[in-house]
């Protein structure tokens, strides 16, 4: 190994303060830092196709089994049970792809490059509006692969295309919220680990005490209560109705605005948490 | 003006006192070396200078700029690496390189121009367009360091640049830094390894629990420090060999250094620079004293202390977690030994 530098960069020296510019700071800087950031993470994409397959196969295999498994023994009055089901799984997947949020964040502390990041003349929010940015793609794609396997057996935006997608960008708008939720974890958790299961933990309850599988109706009158204020029951309510055309009512606008308050309050809290955070 | 000054800075961690009151400061065009073993606030002082962390109290300046008043600014102007190589594995040497090139709003010709720059500079030229995941330590703590060079910082700090490479790659990464430097580069660096700090540095903070102990140019310290320790191992169950009489033999070349015993056998004494082994041997023959080994070795980081303190680095190593406790102890010693003849 040599380390002889070689003529090319014997200007890697200083600059003197005649050739030093500041690097400027707006809000279009901000922005193109954001997407410069986004990129970083959509370039490993592709070079990580296991991890791709088997994220994609997951929802895959979520749709089939309930489809299957449970289809045949859940009746729901004025659905076939694969309209009604498929818009719950899409929320829980949407909402469950925020976790890569957290623990993404949590492996660039471990590994010291969010100091790197920190210590560079960038907007500090570009670092989680990047993160988060990026995996609002990945979920994207995510949906789309999820979206063709839901048309294979069946499922038809019943409400139209307009409205169909409406619905679709109603629960990615979800998703991107429960991002900054994910980016608050993995910036407070001590390890990858921690961030992994104190990301997906709290999921499991929130996804299935809704209307995602069975009308709430069906649960017991204080578990209904709380799977009826539950905001997930929420945007699956408005979604659902998107979907097959039917009437929301107040659940769209309910749902936007859960959506927009969740990213309101946990980006602040998770800005803020950024600009402090020692690495470990 | 000095491009790094920091005055009377303070920081707490919960209970910890990670700086009580440190006073630095790195003139242009030259190498500070930040000298202590684990926990001694090295990191600390690198945070807070670099932005990361805000001292409780007292201050710090980068080419006159506030590091807490104008963070934007300093970051402006300077470049960190840290103790873990901080690239990220997914992207290729070049994407790394570029993706700083953009942060530091080069335009997209000008950030390849300067990935293509840095990867000639720092041997990664065939390496560049792989993927960071398959390299080496060596190769990655190359690159991190060519990230950190990116802008051409006005300052570049080196949290410990070589613990944990192998020797090789830490002789590498010495004349990596002494190129660096030789081109005009200030850079402040922090080691647990006194040989790191005496080849490196044109000059030494050592620090212990959060403030600085001693400073001066490595000479300077090398002479504070009494230069070199003789160990003498005695025959076990001799006559006139006690540790008392080896001592008085040695009383020409001795220094002010204390005089440690760790068994009844071995006597350890600090002696001038200028001692070679012959003398001492010949001084031990001419008092008629017969002995086992003689052994004459540069300070180390914890003759250092002992000097200067009166107790061991490792002392502080015992309270660090699991795994951290072993560095101090591979460190590298300038040994000579009667056996082997060389000069010391």
């Amino acid at each position: 190994m040599t380390t002889q530098l070689s003529d090319s960069a014997t200007d890697s020296g200083p600059v003197t303060d005649a050739e030093f510019v500041e690097p400027p700071q707006t809000v279009i800087w901000a922005l193109r830092d954001s997407w410069n950031e986004a990129t970083r993470h959509l370039r490993a994409v592709p070079r990580n196709l296991d991890l791709l397959i088997f994220a994609t196969l997951q929802p895959i295999m979520f749709v089939l089994l309930f489809r299957y498994v449970f289809g045949g023994s859940i009746s729901v009055p004025g659905f076939s049970y694969n309209q009604y089901l498929m818009p719950g799984i899409f929320a829980q997947t949407m909402v469950f792809g925020s976790g890569f949020t957290g623990i993404g964040l949590a492996e660039d502390l471990q590994r010291g490059f969010i100091d790197r990041l920190r210590s560079l003349p960038i907007s500090q929010s570009a670092v989680l509006v990047g993160r988060t940015v990026s995996d609002l793609l990945r979920n994207l794609l995510t949906f789309a692969v999820m979206l063709a396997v839901a048309f294979a057996i069946g499922f038809r935006f019943e409400g139209g295309l307009v409205r169909g997608i409406g619905a679709s960008g109603l629960l990615l708008f979800f998703s991107y919220a429960f991002s900054w939720i994910q980016a608050l974890i993995g910036l407070s958790v001590k390890s990858v680990e921690a961030a992994n299961s104190g990301g997906f933990l709290w999921m499991f309850p929130m996804t299935f005490v809704s209307s995602a599988f069975v009308p709430t109706e069906d649960m017991p009158s204080w578990l209904a209560k709380v799977a009826d204020a539950n905001p997930f029951t929420v945007a699956t309510n408005a979604a659902r109705a998107l979907y097959n055309g039917n009437d929301p009512g107040s659940d769209v606008w309910q749902a936007l605005a859960w959506a927009t308050g969740i990213t309101v309050v946990f980006a602040t809290l998770a800005i803020r948490r950024f600009t402090r955070t020692a690495s470990r | 003006m000095p491009v790094v000054e920091a005055v009377d800075l303070a920081k707490s961690f919960g209970e910890t006192q990670a700086l009580r009151g440190l006073d630095l400061t790195v003139e242009r065009a030259t190498v500070l070396a930040v000298l202590g073993p684990n926990g001694a606030g090295k990191t600390t002082a690198v945070r807070i200078l670099t932005t990361l962390v805000r001292p409780d109290s007292g201050h710090a300046t980068i080419d006159g700029i506030d590091v807490v008043a104008e963070p934007a600014r300093v970051r402006a102007r300077i470049g960190l690496t840290g103790q873990y190589a901080a690239v990220d594995e997914r992207l290729t040497g070049r994407e790394n390189l570029e993706l700083i090139g953009r942060f530091f709003r080069q335009s997209g010709g000008r950030a390849r121009e300067r990935a293509t720059e840095l990867l000639t500079g720092f041997d990664l030229v065939d390496a560049g367009d792989r993927v960071v995941k398959g390299y080496s330590g060596g190769m990655r703590r190359r690159l991190d360091i060519a990230m950190s060079l990116v802008a051409r910082p006005k300052v570049l700090f080196l949290d410990e640049p070589t613990t944990g490479l192998d020797p090789r790659s830490r002789l590498a990464m010495w004349e990596l830094i002494e190129s660096l430097v030789a081109e005009g580069t200030t850079t402040m660096l922090t080691t647990q390894y006194l040989d790191e700090a005496d080849r490196l540095a044109d000059s030494i903070v050592v620090v212990d629990h959060g403030t600085v102990i001693a400073r001066g140019t490595p000479q300077e310290l090398k002479d504070r420090l009494g230069g070199h320790t003789v160990t003498v191992d005695l025959l076990p169950g001799a006559g006139p060999e006690t540790p008392a009489a080896v001592v008085a033999a040695l009383a020409p070349h001795r220094t002010a250094g204390p005089v440690r015993h760790s068994d009844r056998h071995r006597v350890v004494v600090s002696v001038r620079a200028d001692t070679t082994t012959p003398d001492v041997v010949h001084d031990l023959d001419a008092a008629g004293l017969v002995v086992a080994d003689v052994t004459v070795e540069r300070p180390t980081l914890d003759d250092v202390f002992m000097g200067l303190t009166g107790h061991g680095a490792s002392e502080n190593e015992l309270t660090t977690e699991n795994g951290t406790g072993t560095r101090t102890g591979t460190r590298s010693k300038n040994k000579t030994k009667t056996s082997s003849g060389a000069k010391p």
